[in-house]
């Protein structure tokens, strides 16, 4: 194994995406521009002017539903194939995201997570892609442009691994179009990492002629459903090899797919996902200056969904303010949805409450996560809930 | 028999799966229909007159399975074990050489 060099570079979260697709060997790239994602497929059609990129099929696409069904085609054939979308593209997505899950295909696509309109915005925002959650794709939330990097490279290898699609989100402006420090691998190494595909199946093999997308009738259908949710289940185990592979080669260990930030002794964490956990972080370290024991749980893989490390977590803490910068009309945050769902069954009783925060690229700051702690602090207490969902940045 | 997609496959059968264990990983079906029956949903048979068969074979193209096959005396014939009786032959035979029948079980 050749020694590990990082390489550095100053780069856009778009930027980082883009220079994951080229060291991931990506086959086939379906392009259809949308903001804030479009300087990703731009900087991948620059590689490609510029003979950076070899054997790639760029396709331009008419809509993002077709590139969806471009990636699937040729996933299908055997190639590694990419796409990347935003907000009201991944909606128009949304039928082919199901054919390339059930086809069993191991896509990868990065998300720039941009609010759903109207009123129209194109700041950052996690329905998009959490409204995309029954869709049989992973999906993994990048805090920086650094995880944007990596996160691709794994996913390939994830996905490829269980013969799932994988999406990969980064928010919108706050990662997509900032600059910051990304530790490159060098292309050796990355191809030691992430081998050729071995795909489940090609339409290309003539000798072994195969039917896809044939019909599956009450006799069948539910068995494949079965099969999905077994791979889901396999990915978690998945997840944590590469992660720690990843760690090993690399030096950024990702085996956690909840990321746990000063919790050993915290009376309370926050948790939540994406680019708003690096503030929270921050105000984390402040914090515990003044004196609150707390701590921050940042959820890397939402699919599959990390029950065990959720547990282990609520087990050792007595309350858990969950931040989300999304929501579900007509019941609360998705995150906060699924973790309170997923303790229920369980011995794991901390109080846990649901902040709504930064929804469409609303700013949020070390202040408002001091204000989040003062309150989680009260309740905790006090030993009851105030209110269960909080809609924190409202103008009252 | 030759369906000129290739030849059919000695044992083909229609494949019933019991366990799960059993199913492919993706929802695939090996080796197409060279292997799996198709023939098992239709109420009506294409019957084909040879006296008004001009050996156009425009059935065997717009046939969407391999049902129809060319005989060694260049008429045409059906494979009942794949044909889903839609239809689709008599519509387009120019000369009207197959009627569809309804099928007697
Ligand atoms: S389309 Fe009609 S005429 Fe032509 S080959 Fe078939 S049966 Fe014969
Ligand atoms: S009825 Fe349909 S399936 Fe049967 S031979 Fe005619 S075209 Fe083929």
């Amino acid at each position: 194994m050749a020694e590990y060099k990082p390489i550095r570079k100053v780069v856009s979260g778009n930027y980082a995406a883009a220079y994951a697709v080229k060291h991931a060997r990506v086959e086939v790239v379906a392009a259809y521009p949308i903001t804030p994602q479009t300087s990703i497929i731009e900087k991948i059609a620059e590689f490609l002017a510029n003979g950076e990129i070899e054997g790639l099929e760029y396709v331009p696409v008419e809509s993002e539903h077709s590139a969806m069904a471009a990636c699937i085609g040729a996933s299908a054939t055997g190639a590694r194939a990419f796409t990347a979308t935003s907000a009201q593209g991944l909606a128009l997505m949304h039928e082919m995201l199901h054919w390339a899950s059930g086809a069993r295909l191991p896509i990868v696509m990065v998300d720039v997570n941009r609010a759903m309109a109207p009123p129209w915005s194109v700041w950052d925002d996690q329905t998009d892609s959490l409204s995309q959650r029954d869709t049989g794709w992973m999906q993994f939330y990048a805090e920086n442009n650094q995880e944007v990097y990596d996160g691709v490279l794994m996913a390939f290898k994830i996905a490829e691994t269980v013969n799932l699609p994988a999406m990969v989100v980064e928010s919108a402006f706050i990662l997509s179009h900032t600059y910051d420090v990304v530790e490159m691998i060098p292309q050796e190494l990355v191809d030691e990492f992430l081998p050729p595909r071995k795909p489940l199946y090609t339409l290309t093999d003539f000798d072994n002629p195969i039917a896809v997308g044939a019909l599956g009738g009450p006799n069948d259908y539910y068995e494949f459903r079965y099969k999905i949710q077994k791979a889901m289940e396999k990915a978690e185990k998945v997840i944590h090899e590469v992660g720690k592979e990843f760690g090993e080669r690399f030096g950024r260990d990702y085996s956690q797919m909840i990321e746990l930030y000063r919790t050993e002794d915290a009376d309370f964490v926050f948790m939540g996902m994406g680019s708003l956990m690096g503030t929270v972080k921050q105000a984390v370290d402040i914090l515990r200056e003044e004196g609150y024991k707390v701590g921050a749980a940042k959820v890397r893989w939402f699919r599959p969904f990390p029950k065990k490390e959720l547990y282990e977590l609520a087990k050792s803490v007595e309350g858990i303010a969950v931040l989300d910068r999304n929501f579900s009309f007509g019941q609360e945050g998705i995150l906060f949805n699924e973790a309170k769902g997923a303790l229920y069954n369980t011995d794991a009783k901390p109080l846990i409450k649901n902040y709504i925060v930064g929804l469409g690229g609303r700013d949020f700051t070390v202040n408002d996560v001091r204000k989040i702690a003062e309150n989680m602090k009260a309740i905790i207490d006090k030993g009851e809930l105030d209110v269960e969902v909080d809609w924190y940045h409202l103008k009252r | 028999m030759n369906t000129l997609f290739g030849e059919r496959k000695e044992g083909a059968t229609k494949i019933v799966l019991k366990s799960v264990d059993e199913y492919p990983e993706a929802p695939i079906t090996l080796g197409t229909t060279l292997v799996n029956f198709t023939g098992d949903w239709r109420t009506f048979i294409p019957v084909i007159d040879d006296d008004k068969c001009v050996k156009c074979y425009i059935c065997w193209k717009f046939c969407p399975e391999p049902a129809i096959f060319i005989r060694e005396d260049g008429y045409v014939g059906v494979d009942y074990d794949y044909c889903k009786g839609c239809g689709i032959c008599a519509n387009e035979c120019p000369t009207n050489a197959i009627t569809m029948e309804k099928e007697e079980k």
